[in-house]
């Protein structure tokens, strides 16, 4: 199970982890993206939840309350973004990069004497004989509480956009909010409820990647992992079993330079440290030109919605 | 007849938006099985008048009754709960959306999708209204889109159909079928409101009509005893006069498609096959066809934003086919598209800017890239005045004015630069009656000027009044185009694609 | 209930009076920050915006300041500006400012220690095309293969960073720097220097290329038919297809445009205020100017002024860090903030604001 002096399962293992934070906000970005709404602010949303869940943790001694308060601040920051564009009617794109330079330097305000503290930890919790079996125990189920939620929110996503009927009305605002207004859909109620969601995933994925990742606050944590989360639901289609296998892809290639650095690799630190994003590239183009248009796009995404009459 | 025979009775209604008065003391009354037709201009306040009804807008005073119950809806889902179901002309279907997802949304209480599907195909069975509930929206004709809403309206045993212009994405033989189809829910006791400013239908389906002319109700009256004329002055207001065209002879061939292909750039649109097609100096060739039959794709490939083989197109005998719109422009041919605001013209930008727009190359507006704008002023100027363009000058946005001036403004625009190849698509739609005498008068008269003229359009009065020769788009098909002289409206309908394969069903209903 | 209707016009006034409005709420918001990190948020606010212009103390020091930072800003801010009209999103200005900083300093160095006058103008147009080129990469894989342009921009700059650390480390590292990362100080080689071309105003070559460019653009939107096609096909490119704008070509013209000034500007502040490619070079203009850009509301005379506010918020902050303590990062808080309102009462614009009473 060795290959070049890295061990396979546990590679495997922590890849699952490694893409925890991109699994939940490119889940939650993506349920955004179907009822229709752009939002670029993943990574303000995600930064903030992430210093937000850190002090949160480590005041109370808590990761729970930790990543409920990384949730709730990314849930604020979506809250601002759904004020700009639900009511005042802002350009998404630019309301979405606003979110995440807001977010940055706020990040930072906060996280100010927060550097160098270990936050309380996050347990694993192996699934009783389920972490037995060889192989597929340690990979799928030795970890902690938030690796098994995001893999549920996966199958509960998929479920609900897919079998649900209020999944199936926001399809629909995506779609087309003028017909969803034309059959009495508060279209701007059920985008800014995606948003809130959607903000309160990113929030927790950011809470994860300073309780459990590094685990620690430093300023730029999330070092564009928002912006992979983004690319990522364009690479699944819009699909939440694309996602986790985008999610997965790219957690395994951060583990991978990281391991690569870690062995001392002889290619410079530098490039192992771009790797992730040239290959985020190089999927998007594969994505984009295999059909003319990027595939299962909801329709009305990042239009505005103003109801005329 | 009395009180308690009445479904619906609307009492003084009215609707106020900043600067217009869509409805005022709007008021009427349907029985149930009753046909009722809601007539006028556009922009007369049919439509808000049966938003009001089906609870998307909120009347500012007035009252309604139902089934003998006050009756005021505040959202869609409420109307519908009191059995009030409607069919819109645009705006309710969701493309990327299965058939029974789209009756889904617009059901109040649907039952599981697989249930929802069996009954589907049992409506449409009992109404002659083929349709598979599993088949992606988006890739229906526009007639199969028309029977997914009404089949969702029907799921739902409504005590009153809105029907708006059902008929204007049909073929006569299709607009046949579907009034079998209304006939038969009248029969069962569904009162229809039928909204429509097409007098002929009016006067074969409805009971009563009820007709507006500025947001007012200026007449009741029984449309079977009255001819169209008496509807469409009562409708207008005014006597009505046919355009009037001198003939002309019909000179050399302006404009030659020969074998043009296309796919199109539309998510879900027609591609354009073999279309073949020659004009002459001072003809006009009309085109009709149901919506979403090609028409828009058509366009495209006559203007330059679709581009084919050199050979495919000749403007004036020169191959154009893989030029863009300004080589065409160049070479003589103009353009005005279907959709006004987006397309013919920026929305946010002035109309000295909108004249720019189209007018650079021919108008001589631009030298060495830099834009004379005392020059394009003159021209938007020019424009206003020849056209008859109501706006307080040329810095408004062009969204600011009404849709029949702003008509007259972007067909003005193309046909004021002395092109020798004139395209347009849909020059009426959505524009009142004296806008509409005044842009086919404008084309007539640059066709008896030596223009050679393409119009598409779905209004077929509209084709039969200007055109000298008539062709149908079916599915991407154009068919051989010939001298309107003689053509019958059951020619014309086949041409258009008959009934699209609907015989079959009903005759098995 | 707040209902919103849509003008038929935008209005004119409001577009001017937005950006001063949202400056206006966010000194109030600021303040309140400010206040809630302990500081006195009047005091804060008069240190920001009034004392690098007018405290004696310091504006000897500021003044020149000033347009040190501003040239940077305005120059990138105006080559986005073109994009964004267009609906062209170039975000990874940062990343086309690194790049092009570091080609323009390779192509210096590689000539080190010649003496010529040749080899600044050299370097200039090596800057200009580095940025251009990194620029490139995002608008051909969208005219090509449709990729998503707002992704690729940003996900360069973070390969430009790496990129930039790799080279001050590795190629560009100076030999005789005792082993430290960074390159040689081309302010202090007189061939590759840009220096304060009037002593105490802090102009030097990159503000001039930023006045330039403020003109460029004017010029290019008010009269060109170029300038006319970009606004066109920003708000309505359909309307520009039917007028025959080549929506690609259009595309690269504004990543390139873009690019090259973003360029330009890490290679003038490379030679000149940085002094070096070293490891922190990367300091966020490229950022910044998204603000400026939409600050000074996508116009060339708006971004000038835009520029400079937003270059008074960096000195004044410094200063307030300096004198009262404030973090560093609540002047980047504050930039975002700034967007954030100048993004919600831009509103006013295009809507008019009606209170309704609630219908009985």
């Amino acid at each position: 199970m060795d290959i070049g002096g890295i061990n396979l399962v546990t590679l495997l293992a922590t890849l699952i982890v490694a893409s925890v934070p991109i699994l939940m906000a490119a889940l939650g970005e993506m349920v955004v993206e179907k009822s229709g709404t752009l939002n670029l602010g993943v990574e303000g949303m995600m930064i903030m939840g992430a210093v937000t869940g850190f002090v949160v943790a480590v005041t109370t001694g808590n990761p729970v309350l930790g990543f409920l308060g990384g949730a709730a601040a990314g849930a604020a920051m979506a809250g601002l973004f759904a004020l700009l564009t639900q009511v005042l009617l802002a350009n998404q794109v630019a309301s979405g990069l606003a979110l995440t330079l807001f977010g940055l330097g706020l990040s930072s305000l906060m996280g100010q004497g927060w550097n160098g503290i270990r936050p309380p930890l996050t347990g694993d919790v192996p699934l009783g004989p389920l972490a037995d079996i060889p192989v597929l125990g340690p990979i799928l189920f030795s970890h902690d509480w938030m690796v098994y939620l995001s893999l549920i929110l996966v199958v509960a996503i998929w479920w609900f956009l897919r079998a649900t009927r209020a999944g199936l009305i926001l399809r629909a605002v995506g779609e087309s909010h003028e017909a969803a207004h034309a059959l009495g859909y508060k279209v701007r109620r059920i985008r800014t409820g995606a948003i809130l969601f959607g903000g309160a995933m990113a929030g927790m994925g950011g809470a994860y990647v300073s309780l459990v990742r590094v685990p620690q606050w430093t300023d730029g944590i999330t070092s564009g992992a928002g912006w992979i989360a983004l690319a990522i639901v364009v690479f699944a289609s819009w699909k939440p079993w694309r996602v986790l296998m985008g999610a997965w892809l790219f957690g395994g290639i951060s583990v991978l330079q990281l391991n690569l650095q870690a062995a001392g690799s002889r290619i410079p630190v530098e490039y192992l440290t771009m790797s992730p994003y040239i290959i985020t590239i190089l999927v998007l183009v594969l994505i984009s030109s295999g059909r003319g248009r990027a595939m299962g796009a909801p329709a009305d995404l990042g239009k505005t919605f103003h109801a005329s009459h | 007849m009395t009180g308690s025979d009445t479904l619906l009775r609307v009492e003084g209604l009215t609707k106020a938006y900043p600067g217009v008065v869509a409805n005022s003391e709007v008021g009427f009354s349907l029985r149930p099985g009753e046909v009722h037709a809601l007539l006028g201009e556009n922009g007369a306040g049919k439509s808000t008048l049966v938003k009001m009804i089906y609870g998307l807008v909120t009347p500012d005073s007035g009252r309604m009754v139902l089934s003998g119950q006050d009756f005021a809806p505040d959202r869609p889902a409420t109307a519908r709960r009191a059995g009030v179901a409607m069919v819109f002309q645009h705006f309710s279907l969701f493309d990327a959306l299965t058939v029974a997802e789209n009756v889904a949304l617009g059901m109040e209480a649907p039952p599981p999708m697989r249930d929802l599907a069996r009954r589907i195909r049992e409506t449409s069975a009992t109404y002659g209204l083929p349709l598979d509930p599993a088949r992606i929206v988006g890739d229906l004709s526009a007639g199969e889109r028309q029977r997914v809403e009404i089949i969702r309206c029907l799921l739902q045993d409504p005590k009153l159909l809105i029907m708006d212009e059902p008929t204007s994405v049909l073929t006569p033989q299709e607009v046949d079928i579907l009034f079998k189809t209304l006939r038969k829910l009248s029969a069962e006791g569904t009162a229809i409101l039928y909204i429509s400013h097409k007098l002929e239908e009016i006067r074969t389906l409805c009971d009563h009509a009820t007709i507006l002319r500025r947001g007012k109700v200026v007449a009741t009256c029984v449309p079977r005893d009255r001819t169209a004329r008496e509807l469409a002055e009562l409708m207008v207001g005014a006597v009505l006069t046919p355009p009037a065209r001198a003939a002309t002879p019909k000179g050399e061939v302006m404009l030659e498609v020969t074998g043009l292909s296309a796919p199109s750039p539309i998510p879900f649109g027609t591609a354009l096959k073999d279309i073949r097609l020659s004009v002459r100096k001072g003809e006009v060739l009309g085109i009709a066809g149901v919506a979403g039959n090609g028409q828009d794709e058509l366009l495209l490939a006559l203007n330059g934003e679709l581009r084919s083989a050199p050979d495919a197109l000749r403007i004036g005998g020169q191959p154009v086919g893989d030029k863009g719109p300004e080589a065409r422009r160049l070479a003589g041919l103009v353009s005005a598209p279907e959709e006004r605001l987006g397309h013919a013209a920026a929305p946010d930008m002035t109309l000295t800017e909108n004249a720019l727009l189209s007018g650079a190359i021919r108008q001589k507006l631009v030298r060495h890239g830099f834009i004379d704008w005392t020059k394009v002023r003159a021209f938007a100027n020019t424009i206003i005045r020849d056209f008859d363009v109501r706006t307080p000058g040329t810095e408004v946005a062009a969204r600011a004015l009404s849709g029949g001036n702003l008509q007259k403004f972007v067909v003005g625009r193309e046909l004021s630069q002395g092109s020798e190849v004139i395209v347009i698509n849909q020059p009426t739609w959505g524009v009142d009656a004296a806008a509409s005498a005044f842009i086919r008068q404008a084309i007539l008269d640059r066709a008896a000027g030596g223009a050679a003229v393409v119009v598409i359009s779905q209004d077929l009065d509209e084709l039969l009044e200007i055109a000298d020769s008539f062709a149908a788009l079916n599915e991407g098909r154009l068919s051989p185009p010939r001298p309107v002289a003689g053509l019958t409206v059951e020619e014309i309908g086949l041409m258009m694609g008959g009934a699209h394969g609907m015989e079959v069903a009903h005759d098995a209903a | 209930m707040m209902r919103l209707e849509k003008r038929a016009t935008p209005s004119r006034a409001w577009s001017v009076a937005t950006p001063v409005l949202a400056v206006l709420l966010t000194m109030i918001a600021g303040g309140i920050l400010f206040a809630m990190l302990g500081k006195d948020p009047v005091a804060a606010i008069r240190t920001i915006f009034w004392d690098p212009l007018f405290n004696p103390q310091f504006a000897a020091y500021s003044r020149p300041q000033l347009l040190v930072k501003a040239g940077p800003l305005i120059l990138i801010a105006i080559g986005l500006s073109l994009g964004f009209r267009a609906g062209v999103w170039n975000i990874g200005a940062e990343g086309q400012y690194v790049v092009g900083a570091l080609t323009g300093a390779a192509a210096g160095l590689a000539l080190y220690p010649m003496e010529s006058r040749l080899i600044f103008p050299l370097m200039v147009i090596a800057g200009a095309l580095g940025g251009l080129l990194w620029a490139m990469i995002p608008a051909i894989l969208r005219t090509v293969f449709r990729t998503n342009e707002i992704l690729v921009s940003l996900l360069l700059v973070y390969v430009a960073q790496a990129l930039l650390s790799s080279m001050a480390l590795g190629a560009l590292r100076n030999p005789q720097g005792g082993g430290f990362p960074g390159s040689r100080n081309l302010s202090q080689w007189a061939s590759s220097a840009n220096p304060e071309l009037i002593a105490g105003t802090g102009m030097h070559w990159g503000v001039v290329a930023a006045f330039i460019a403020v003109i460029f653009a004017y010029i290019l939107l008010q009269r060109h038919m170029l300038g006319f096609s970009i606004r066109l096909t920003g708000q309505a490119p359909r309307a520009a297809r039917f007028a025959g704008v080549s929506p690609r070509r259009l595309v690269i013209l504004c990543f390139g445009i873009s690019g090259a000034l973003a360029g330009l500007a890490g290679l003038f502040e490379v030679t000149g205020p940085a002094g070096q490619i070293s490891l922190d070079f990367a300091q966020g203009y490229g950022f910044t100017a998204i603000i400026v850009a939409f600050l000074g509301r996508l116009n060339p005379i708006g971004i000038l002024l835009a520029g400079l506010l937003m270059a008074l918020t960096y000195i004044g902050g410094e200063l307030a860090q300096f004198m009262l303590g404030v973090p560093a990062a609540a002047i980047q808080a504050f930039q975002g903030m700034l967007l954030f309102f100048l993004l919600a009462v831009d509103i006013l614009t295009n809507y008019r604001i009606r209170w309704a009473r609630e219908a009985s």
